[in-house]
């Protein structure tokens, strides 16, 4: 370590609120200015490793262990791939609507959860709010409204991926080339009669996002925020896909970097950057190097990069959200939460036009065609693009496998905003407090980083302080909580 | 009396079976009125700051973090359970039990396709915790109370459950509610 001799660390850890286990690192010089800030991400799960050897058809069920917060993105992805090792890839009009169903009942139990249950006590009490109501709970007791349907709309969400997938957590839904059941009539209405109370309280969700960030507009645009290029998947048309397209990326100006890749081909363009205090990766854009190719993923990035919306409500609200910027690409980091509120509203006028599809009662489940032994699946997962990449050998079993996961991407965003925030709110003070602390966490949380996946693990991230010298004694020390 | 006291915590799992719990849907409004949440990933309590009823614990040990972090849960709950199959087994993380561990890091830190290591290290940082040979499923670590199968268990099985614990209630779940998948 270089630090001068009177140099302290300050260390947050574990990170709350977020989906996965994390810690920050801050350290101070002698004026208590914050000379570095780093967001570690702990966990090591091996999963590349592990699963060689396994036949790949477990894969879809095995791999979504990851990640139980939305394994239906690892679920699908999964079978994104092995659809395409068993020449599948062409599915029928049923499999394919009943995977986009379980996805954006995905999307919106995924984001009801972030929002309400996470983030919006950080919005709705303030960043430095008492850590005693600072929480759902406190939500719960002071808008039991709002508690409510934030409870309800994940309960939605999970109601449509246990119809598709079979199981609300973990589902078996997706199997090479197809899924294993379609949609009866009667899980088809139960799921519909409560479609016109969903659709507006999502609309509600976003209102309140919206306002948030426009009213607040001011001090938001530079907390945390930064200039980034963004990535996502688009479909061939620029419309917003999450299920399937190319790559599309762009960079903080809206200059396009590179559009509609072919999902085979992403070695071309990525790679990621190890670093020996984190155990998550650091993706970046192989033209650009890994100094300036690092880039933003998730809703911010997919509504930014996506031309339309295909369904009207959605659309609506993009073009409000593109108009703050003039149609160039937003970069403010606590804009995450109103793109996310936009995506949901998406996602349930998508299961509002699926569900009255008669293609998710039908009959023909599953294709086949001529065998490959590598394939790259391609998804946007809720917290952003989900790459899987396998290798097959001729007794069916995995050999290779590399998993890219959404937060991965995020990594360096997220370490820039924690510097930001560090710099901004921590830097000089002559006394650290718990709601300090805070603001570096509201940062990292409007990534809805789910640091399990991203390290192929997961947990939850608390938060300690401490301030150590540079000859590694410890001058103090402090426990949230 | 005040309400009792219920700590949860995520350690080498994959927070599935926290979202199992969330799964019992707005009977959680009514917990949150039974009981105080102490240490959980759902608020910013980031350690046991008072004796607890019950801790639940997803997940088993995959470094010595976790280990900490499970002795705290243990010193500080009177019933410790182990909620899903990594607490009560390892789990999938378990298996890389059969692997050498170097083998595992290599594979995500040097070998992939799209890895780019200029160093040729993989992380070792002292900021990051070490991991452990093996995964460990809980009781193997300390002493836990019960055992709730299942990847996740039922949200109705977490929830029988919580309410027999609470109501000092033999623990004994209908068949229906005990799965293994
Ligand atoms: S038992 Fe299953 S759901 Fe629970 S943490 Fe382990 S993998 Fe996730």
């Amino acid at each position: 370590m270089t630090a001068t001799t009177e140099s302290r660390k300050i260390v947050i850890e574990p990170v709350t609120r977020v989906e996965g286990h994390g810690k920050v690192t801050l350290l101070l010089d002698d004026e208590s200015r914050v000379k570095q800030a780093r967001l570690h991400i702990v966990e090591f799960r091996g999963f590349e490793r592990f699963i060689q050897g396994r036949p790949y058809w477990e894969l879809p069920v095995l791999v979504q262990r990851l990640c139980g917060i939305c394994p239906v993105s690892h679920h699908l992805a999964a079978a994104k791939t092995v659809d395409r090792l068993v020449g599948g890839e062409n599915l029928t009009p049923t499999a394919l609507k009943m995977r986009l169903l379980m996805h954006h009942g995905q999307f919106f139990q995924s984001h009801a959860l972030h929002f309400f249950h996470l983030s919006s006590p950080d919005l709705l009490f303030g960043f430095d709010a008492d850590v005693a109501v600072r929480n759902v709970v406190g939500v719960a007791a002071k808008f039991p409204d709002l508690a409510v349907q934030g409870v309800m709309m994940r309960r939605y969400g999970q109601e449509v991926i246990k119809a598709t997938a079979g199981k609300k957590i973990h589902g078996t839904g997706a199997i090479p080339g197809g899924i294993n059941k379609n949609l009866t009539i009667e899980e088809r209405d139960t799921l519909l009669a409560e479609m016109d109370q969903m659709l507006e309280w999502s609309q509600g969700a976003v209102k309140v996002a919206k306002d948030y960030t426009l009213a607040n507009l001011d001090t938001l645009a530079g907390f945390g925020s930064f200039d980034s290029n963004h990535l996502s998947l688009v479909r061939q048309d620029g419309a917003y896909d999450i299920y399937d397209g190319g790559l599309r990326a762009q960079d903080a100006q809206g200059n396009i970097i590179f559009d509609h890749v072919d999902n085979q081909a992403y070695t071309e363009y990525l790679a990621e950057e190890v670093r020996d205090w984190s155990y998550m990766k650091f993706p970046f854009i192989k033209s650009l190097g890994p100094e300036t190719g690092w880039y933003r993923v998730g809703p911010l990035a997919r509504v930014n990069n996506a031309d339309y919306f295909d369904t009207p409500l959605a659309e609506a609200e993009r073009k409000e959200f593109a108009g703050v910027t003039d149609g160039k690409p937003c970069n403010v980091t606590m804009a995450y939460h109103w793109a996310r509120m936009i995506e949901l509203l998406h996602s349930c006028e998508k299961m509002q036009e699926l569900l009255h599809d008669p293609d998710l009662q039908g009959e023909d489940l599953v294709v086949k065609g001529d065998r490959r032994d590598e394939a790259v699946g391609i998804i946007e997962a809720p917290r952003g693009t989900l790459f899987h990449h396998y290798r097959i050998n001729e007794d069916d079993q995995v050999v290779m496998a590399n998993l890219i996961v959404s937060t991965t991407s995020n990594n360096e965003p997220m370490n820039r905003a924690v510097q930001k925030v560090a710099a901004d709110h921590i830097s000089g003070k002559p006394e650290i407090t718990e709601g300090m602390l805070n603001h570096v966490e509201v940062a990292i949380r409007a990534y809805d980083p789910c640091l399990s996946c991203a390290t192929h693990a997961m947990g939850q991230m608390p938060l300690v302080v401490e301030m150590v010298g540079a000859d590694g004694q410890l001058i103090d020390r402090k426990t949230r909580g | 009396m005040g309400k009792p006291i219920i700590a949860t915590t995520s350690l080498a799992g994959c927070f599935g079976c926290h979202m199992s719990i969330l799964d019992i849907d707005d009977r959680i409004l009514k917990l949150f009125e039974l009981i105080d949440f102490d240490r959980s990933p759902i608020n910013d309590i980031k350690h046991i700051s008072q004796r607890c009823a019950v801790g639940l614990v997803e997940g088993g040990c995959a470094n010595e973090e976790n280990v900490v972090v499970l002795q705290e849960f243990r010193q500080n709950c009177d019933v410790l359970v182990s909620v899903g199959d990594c607490a009560t087994m390892g789990g999938i993380p378990a298996l890389r039990n059969t692997i050498s561990l170097k083998e595992c890091l290599d594979e995500a830190y040097l070998n992939g396709p799209t890895v780019f290591n200029a160093t040729g290290k993989v992380p070792d940082s002292e900021d990051i915790p070490l991991l452990l040979n093996k995964v460990y499923p809980c009781h193997e670590v300390v002493k836990m109370d019960y055992h709730l199968p299942g990847c996740p268990p039922p949200a109705d099985a977490i929830w029988e459950a919580l309410v027999a614990l609470l109501n000092g209630k033999p623990l004994e779940l209908p068949y229906e509610l005990i799965k293994y998948d």
